[in-house]
């Protein structure tokens, strides 16, 4: 079997294995073939999300992808490449921060029941591995927008019963947030969690209208209404 | 920048101890070889115990006695009582900080039942308990904005006399080595459990480094022998089916069919069980399929994927091949009652340390909650630590020369070592001769002869005749090396530099399993397979050899 990895060049290998991860095959070559390949791994069963690479063009995580002759793999898009397979995800990574991705808790933690367990579950299942960014054509254009992995991170916490400064979240997430999605969709196509990151943004829209921020683009479609962000009706 | 706080490590221990120094008012810093999330942390499924008696009736007292007796008489009764008594509080306060753990109808935290326990006692998230903690811790780490330096990997710590002062690490991206100064240091770079290579449940990265690194800077290690099989691991990829698989009822089967020991005996019995059925030519199976599919759906997720992905089998319909597995090392570094090694100012927590609360083998559900109780322990001491040094150089006016003692470049006291930075150099320079002998082959082979002859079942001439052959590999690292000449990003210089941790704690643990004669918890020996009174105490062992 034969799959290619672009590197400085795409270069060719040749593996002898049936029904084999991409992440197996990649270490079979590092250890017996070509030790300068380089990639990125770790738990092997799809939590740690460092293994995320494309695979004829789409994003996946290589310990759960099962390889076929032909594959042709890749880094990520749209974060520097260090090395091979390797980018650096220090940008996408600090989006959480600049989003304000954690929980400002009450005083008192509220009682969750099992109904409001189940709001924010999905999304407290991401593993950061990165691939909606890779895949996203807003985050393509406009490196300050936040991006999938963080604005689902900010509805998980904003869904929260223990979240204490809902409001401030969503203030922050109007400029390079929530309106500059374009609702295309192809974060939760990759995703191997099952996350909608797009859902998650929709939801995080209606919160902000229901706080009194208005779609940027829309108002100015309108006529009449200025981009100083102030509400439009 | 020089830190208070360095925190060597970004898994769930390496981020309890950030959040509670940070909070003690120190000036923290975390370094990661991965990014912080990616860690061994998120791989655990299970949960963490509490006795909180939500399901079912429970209490600190069983917690704690269940604990003893899967420890087989070698923990330490007070520190198990802290673990249990804190334990409550520990889970309250993940709680708080929004990790977001499945509830039961009444609206309080679920709990299910492990291996070793006389009640449902962990709670957790679905099968993704670790993973929802992990990133909790993180997210709280950048509420404080924490700094956190990614893909750097620990070489050696820094140390003055008998006190640490820093550490060197290579970055990974660039290649370059760098010094970080810090009053205090603590390692919290999980365990050992990859020298069994393709035989462990564990992830790429628990290579045991802070521990080698330890050793060089004069700690102690203690127990090193004692390594826990989880008894479900895939039988193709050794990837973990998580304890609570059983918990909920699921049966060992052999190839007849035939039921063969309690399911929910504590670990070390039930890998011993199912590997005597293999040694009869027996396959062993992981049967869930009467638990049902929206069960399996709703409690464990991962397990049908994982088992899909890997054996081709829907434990929905199927039986699931298993065999034990090395999973969990449950001896590490020498810490006191505030987490402190034997060298002044360095710290250790989590699976790296030995706490002695799993003594010979760890319950399920307990490291979860050790890395919560004894990360705050450290942090808080580490920043505590910083403190009192501070206050005792004002209080002697020689703040100012005494200040940067650490960083007197010439009184710089390196600690011995085969990884420092002026070797890493002409290892990357040797030209483009490949090295004589290919050290993935080694790496190979010493998890198989581990799985085979240090695992399960262990025998005095078989465990002697494997020393040999680890003193010979380490005699031949000069020999080994890497194939890789890039500075940038190069896993093979990496990982060489993790084989020779592995291959180093190797040594240590033959050391203590030869030296053991007796049968205790996961440590059994077929030529002795009963406990011995005299052999109810730890194994130390030092940079020189066995001390205690």
């Amino acid at each position: 079997m034969k799959i290619s990895i672009q590197r400085e060049d795409i270069q060719e290998y040749e593996v002898n294995m049936q029904d084999a991860t991409l992440l197996t095959v990649l270490n079979e070559i590092k250890s017996k073939q070509d030790a300068t390949l380089t990639f990125a791994s770790g738990c092997r069963s799809g939590v740690c999300g460092s293994c995320s690479v494309r695979v004829n063009g789409r994003e996946v995580l290589a310990c759960g992808h099962k390889v076929q002759d032909g594959d042709f793999v890749e880094p990520l898009k749209n974060s520097p490449i260090i090395r091979d397979l390797v980018v650096n995800m220090d940008r996408a990574y600090n989006f959480n921060f600049k989003a304000k991705a954690w929980l400002n808790p009450h005083i008192n933690t509220p009682s969750i029941t099992q109904e409001d367990e189940k709001i924010n579950e999905i999304q407290s299942d991401c593993i950061l591995c990165g691939s909606c960014y890779s895949v996203c054509p807003v985050y393509a254009v406009n490196d300050e927008f936040l991006g999938p992995f963080s604005l689902t991170r900010v509805w998980k916490y904003v869904s929260d019963k223990r979240e204490g400064k809902s409001d401030s979240k969503i203030e922050n997430i109007q400029t390079n947030g929530v309106w500059d999605c374009t609702l295309c969709n192809e974060c939760s196509l990759v995703c191997p969690q099952g996350i909608s990151s797009k859902l998650d943004i929709e939801k995080l829209r209606s919160k902000s209208v229901m706080a009194g921020y208005s779609d940027p683009n829309f108002a100015n479609f309108g006529g009449g209404f200025g981009f100083d962000g102030s509400p439009s009706f | 920048m020089k830190s208070d706080v360095l925190i060597i490590g970004a898994g769930g221990a390496g981020l309890v101890a950030a959040l509670h120094a940070y909070e003690s008012g120190a000036k923290v810093r975390v370094i990661t070889k991965e990014y912080p999330t990616r860690s061994q942390t998120c791989m655990a499924q299970g949960g963490i115990n509490a006795a909180l008696g939500n399901v079912g009736e429970d209490s600190v007292e069983a917690h704690v006695q269940n604990t003893l007796k899967s420890a087989k008489s070698i923990a330490n009764e007070e520190a198990v009582r802290l673990l249990c008594e804190s334990a409550s509080e520990a889970v309250k306060w993940l709680d708080s900080i929004g990790v977001c753990f499945s509830r039961t109808k009444d609206a309080k935290i679920a709990q299910r039942t492990l291996g070793g326990a006389s009640a449902p006692r962990a709670c957790y998230a679905q099968d993704y308990t670790g993973l929802k903690i992990l990133h909790t811790l993180y997210d709280r780490c950048l509420a404080y904005g924490i700094e956190i330096l990614n893909e750097k990997y620990l070489l050696d710590f820094i140390t003055n006399k008998d006190s640490v002062c820093g550490a060197t690490v290579l970055d990974i991206r660039s290649g370059e080595v760098e010094s970080y100064e810090s009053s205090s240091v603590v390692i919290a770079t999980g365990g050992y459990a990859r020298i069994y290579d393709k035989y462990s449940t564990n992830s790429t990265a628990s290579t045991g480094d802070g521990i080698s690194a330890a050793i060089r800077a004069g700690a102690r290690v203690s127990d090193m022998e004692f390594i826990q099989f989880h008894p479900t691991a895939l039988k193709g990829s050794s990837i973990l089916i998580s304890e609570s698989a059983r918990g909920a009822g699921g049966y060992l089967l052999n190839s007849k069919g035939e039921r063969f020991t309690n399911e929910l005996a504590p670990r070390d019995e039930v890998s011993r069980a199912i590997h005597n059925e293999m040694l009869k030519g027996e396959d062993i199976f992981i049967d869930i399929r009467h638990l049902g599919e929206k069960f399996i759906d709703e409690e464990l997720p991962q397990e049908r994927k994982l088992a899909k992905l890997y054996e081709n089998v829907d434990p929905v319909y199927d039986l699931v091949p298993i065999k034990p597995s090395a999973h969990y090392t449950m001896g590490g570094i020498e810490v006191d009652d505030k987490s402190c090694t034997k060298v002044r100012g360095l710290y250790a927590v989590g699976e790296c340390a030995n706490h002695r609360v799993h003594g010979a083998n760890r319950l399920g559900g307990n490291s979860l909650l050790e890395l919560v109780v004894f990360g705050k322990q450290a942090g808080v001491n580490a920043a505590k630590y910083v403190k009192d040094m501070n206050a005792s150089m004002h209080s002697h006016a020689e703040y100012g020369n005494e200040k940067s003692m650490c960083s007197r470049s010439g009184e710089w006291e390196r600690v011995s070592s085969s990884t420092r930075d002026e070797e890493l150099v002409p290892m990357l320079q040797r030209g483009n001769v490949n090295p004589e002998i290919d050290f993935y082959k080694i790496r190979e082979e010493l998890g198989n002869i581990f799985y085979k002859d240090v695992g399960i079942s262990r025998d005095k001439k078989i465990l002697e005749s494997v020393l040999v052959k680890v003193k010979n590999y380490i005699a031949q690292l000069p020999k080994m090396g890497v194939s890789d000449k890039s500075k940038i990003y190069n896993t093979n210089l990496i990982e060489f530099l993790e084989f020779k941790n592995m291959l180093e704690l190797s040594r240590l643990i033959l050391k203590g399993a030869i030296s053991r004669e007796e049968s205790r918890g996961a440590h059994f020996r077929a030529d002795f397979p009963n406990e011995d009174e005299n052999f109810a105490s730890h194994t130390i062992v030092d940079k020189d050899g066995v001390v205690a």
